[in-house]
């Protein structure tokens, strides 16, 4: 099972960053390097993952010797969507720009930068 | 110290820009100009003096800090930890050393400038700076990924320009997929330890060992480090971010930024991975990453016209040196790359800035369009052929006594040709701007535009106006950078103390002793480094190559035909060279694959 959640993780990864190579269009590549990033989700939240176990919050309902899932991981994961929001959000102003200035979003036609 | 506690200082150098940050963003609509300058540049200088008190607190050990007073105990760490030694703490001086001049030349660089710039320069310090302190890993990706945000916008910050934008969208598109790919790392070695921290990771993997989990581990996590390092095929976006963002914010990036990537390969490999991979693999691995982007990075700096595009392909050809001295694997390798490392950052600032200038002044950074119009400003020329001359080598530069040790630890003939070479191209090309703009040395170039460079004809100025006198500031900043770039190699102690610095950086058991249980030996065996007569030779050595590289580029249509000819043959390679950097953000992600799987390859194979 778990097997297969890693398999969908970097396969989320790689697809992501197939989007970028193959993009026509840069709110596809900003929404490709997202769709990566989310792979890291999976990734992360598969290494914490334990068949059985319940939420790490323990209280009355939990006794302290119950298996959990690992807490790290989670804490890791959301502080990984923090930082993709900020960039998801900062790449996306940019793409705004680069439409206003250059009158195209299609990556084939940006040639201010080369050689 | 009586004031602040030597373990505070890590913690308090994280707050401090952070905090001015905060002021700046939340009063800067308020606050005059000057003001906004004054608290951005304060805070700068305010956080160099504790990054030198933090500098003066490690000569006998390190400066340990449990975050939140989660101290480790025998069985079980689950705080965060920052770890301050010699070579970090030196780093974060020149992290906010570099900061506080990039803020001073900004004085009177830009005339419509908003307190969020100074904001997004102190977070991307910050962000620096706990790239350089942490002494966990997870805290390693987190502290990129602040420091990728900031310089993303800050690379972008012309947003009316065509080419900024451009630049900042595949700077930020390239390094957030590295950042990931590090983070898939960063996963799998926990799936197989359960640790984040370095040195609970040693500690792990010593009693575990390597096996493919590892391995793969290792390279995802260099793969991220080597993008933001901008070695090759990592480093197209590098001189993209480069040749868009201003001046002052391009000495962050070429001094502290792209560096703090060879830094962050450096310490997880020392820390956590050394012993565990086989020497010979990894030895391979930077050996040849080294030797492609040094040879790679002063082929393109050789060939361009645009100022600062030629910076920064000098910038990662010395990405590339830095990497072949770390190849030795030996701690006068890692002293001669921390000597170069600095150095370098010095005398690049000052390029970098002069650059600035230029561009404040005529309105261009383009060399040919440029031809002779500096005469009335020879003393920038000066200045531009003294830094030009430092990034070739000329002693008493920091740059040769750092090279002179990289080759000295590599042991090899081959090696120091090499690094002599690159070391006189990349000099050799920027002696040829300073020659050509400010004293309008050879024959005037023919301005045929081709469709495979940039020109930086039309590159946007910060500042209308053009000034017809530079600021006070201004020549300030680049005096400061030019004598520090000289008191790396001049001033006895800088010099003598990397060595036992390095000796210590290299210890994988006093960091991890220092780390968990607070004691640790300092290292006995500490190498020595001091200037030799060969050092001098081979810098001295290295300018007059870089003269003469600058004198055929000069006057390379009234070169004999004999010359010519071989020069000529190289031209399709040149033009295939310049396609491959297409500018396109689709075709750098997929060398970005390419390179990794490179990596995999060469630690695998043997």
């Amino acid at each position: 099972m778990s097997l297969f959640a890693y398999g969908v993780g970097i396969w989320l990864v790689l697809v992501g960053i197939f989007g970028v190579v193959r993009s026509h269009n840069l709110i596809h590549t900003v929404v490709c390097v997202s769709v990566a990033q989310s792979g890291t989700y999976v990734v992360l939240l598969t290494v914490g993952y334990q068949s059985g176990a319940v939420a790490p919050i323990f209280g009355s309902g939990t006794p302290p010797r119950t298996p959990v899932v690992d807490p790290v991981v989670q804490a890791m994961t959301l502080t990984d969507i923090v930082v993709s929001a900020t960039v998801t959000a900062l790449l996306l102003a940019m793409v705004i720009q680069v439409a206003k200035r250059h009158g195209t979003i299609v990556p084939d036609e940006l040639h201010a930068l080369r050689g | 110290m009586a004031v602040l506690p030597a373990a505070d200082l890590p913690v308090v150098l994280l707050a401090t820009p952070v905090t001015g940050a905060c002021v700046l963003l939340a009063l800067g609509r308020r606050l005059p100009g000057w003001a906004v300058d004054t608290v951005a540049t304060g805070c700068a200088l305010l956080s160099f003096v504790l990054a030198v008190l933090l500098v003066g607190a490690t000569p006998h050990g390190r400066v340990v800090t449990w975050a939140g007073g989660w101290q480790p105990k025998p069985k079980l760490t689950v705080g965060i930890v920052l770890v301050a030694d010699r070579t970090n703490a030196s780093l974060v001086v020149l992290i906010f050393g570099l900061a506080a001049c990039a803020l001073l030349f900004g004085w009177r660089y830009f005339d419509s400038v908003h307190a969020h710039y100074h904001a997004l320069v102190l977070l991307f310090v910050a962000g620096m700076t706990g790239f350089a302190l942490t002494g966990d890993l997870f805290d390693l990706f987190v502290f990129f990924e602040l420091m990728g945000a900031s310089a993303y916008a800050l690379a972008a910050f012309k947003i009316e320009d065509a080419e900024s934008v451009q630049g900042g969208l595949t700077f930020g598109v390239i390094n957030s997929l590295g950042a990931y790919l590090c983070l898939i790392g960063i996963a799998m070695l926990y799936a197989r330890t359960g640790q984040l921290g370095l040195p609970q990771l040693a500690v792990a993997l010593a009693g575990h060992g390597s096996d493919p989990l590892v391995l793969a581990a290792f390279v995802l996590i260099s793969t991220g480090w080597l993008v933001k390092a901008a070695a090759v095929p990592f480093h197209f976006w590098l001189a993209d971010a480069h040749a868009v963002a201003p001046a002052p914010v391009c000495v962050l990036f070429s001094g502290a930024m792209a560096p703090l990537g060879v830094y962050g390969l450096a310490r997880v490999y020392w820390v956590v991975f050394h012993g565990v991979l086989p020497d010979g693999s990894v030895h391979r691995m930077f050996l040849v990453l080294g030797v492609a982007t040094a040879v790679l990075g002063a082929f393109m700096c050789l060939t361009q016209r645009h100022v600062k595009r030629l910076l920064a392909y000098s910038t990662i050809a010395h990405i590339g040196l830095f990497l072949i001295g770390l190849a030795a694997l030996t701690s006068l390798g890692v002293a001669g790359t921390a000597v170069y490392l600095v150095g370098h950052a010095a005398v690049k600032g000052a390029l970098f800035l002069l650059t600035g200038m230029l561009l404040s002044r005529y309105r261009s950074v383009d060399e040919l369009s440029l031809f002779g119009r500096g005469r009335d400003h020879q003393v920038a020329g000066a200045a531009f052929v003294l830094a030009a001359l430092g990034l070739a080598g000329l002693p008493p530069f920091g740059t040769a006594l750092g090279k002179s040790l990289v080759d000295e630890a590599g042991h090899s003939v081959a090696l120091t040709v090499l690094t002599l070479a690159v070391s006189a191209v990349t000099g050799g090309a920027a002696l040829r701007v300073a020659l050509r703009v400010y004293f309008g040395v050879g024959p005037r170039p023919p301005d045929e535009a081709t469709a495979d460079v940039v020109t930086g004809q039309d590159e946007e100025p910060d500042a209308t106006p053009p000034s017809t006198r530079t600021p006070v500031s201004m020549s300030l900043a680049v005096t400061l950078l030019l004598v520090a770039g000289l008191a790396v190699g001049l001033v006895p102690g800088i010099a003598t103390a990397a060595g036992p610095a390095a000796a210590m950086f290299v210890d994988q058991r006093s960091y991890v002793d220092a780390a968990l249980h607070g004691s640790g030996q300092l290292p006995i065996s500490v190498p020595d480094t001091h200037w030799t007569t060969s050092a001098i030779v081979s810098g001295v050595l290295a300018a007059l190559l870089a003269v003469l590289v600058a004198v055929i580029g000069l006057y390379s249509r009234q070169l004999p035909e004999l010359v010519r000819r071989p020069i000529g043959r190289l031209r399709p390679v040149l033009t295939g060279l310049h396609r491959v950097h297409s500018g396109h953000v689709g075709d750098y992600a997929a060398w970005l694959v390419f390179g990794a799987a490179v990596l995999a390859g060469l630690v695998v194979l043997g």
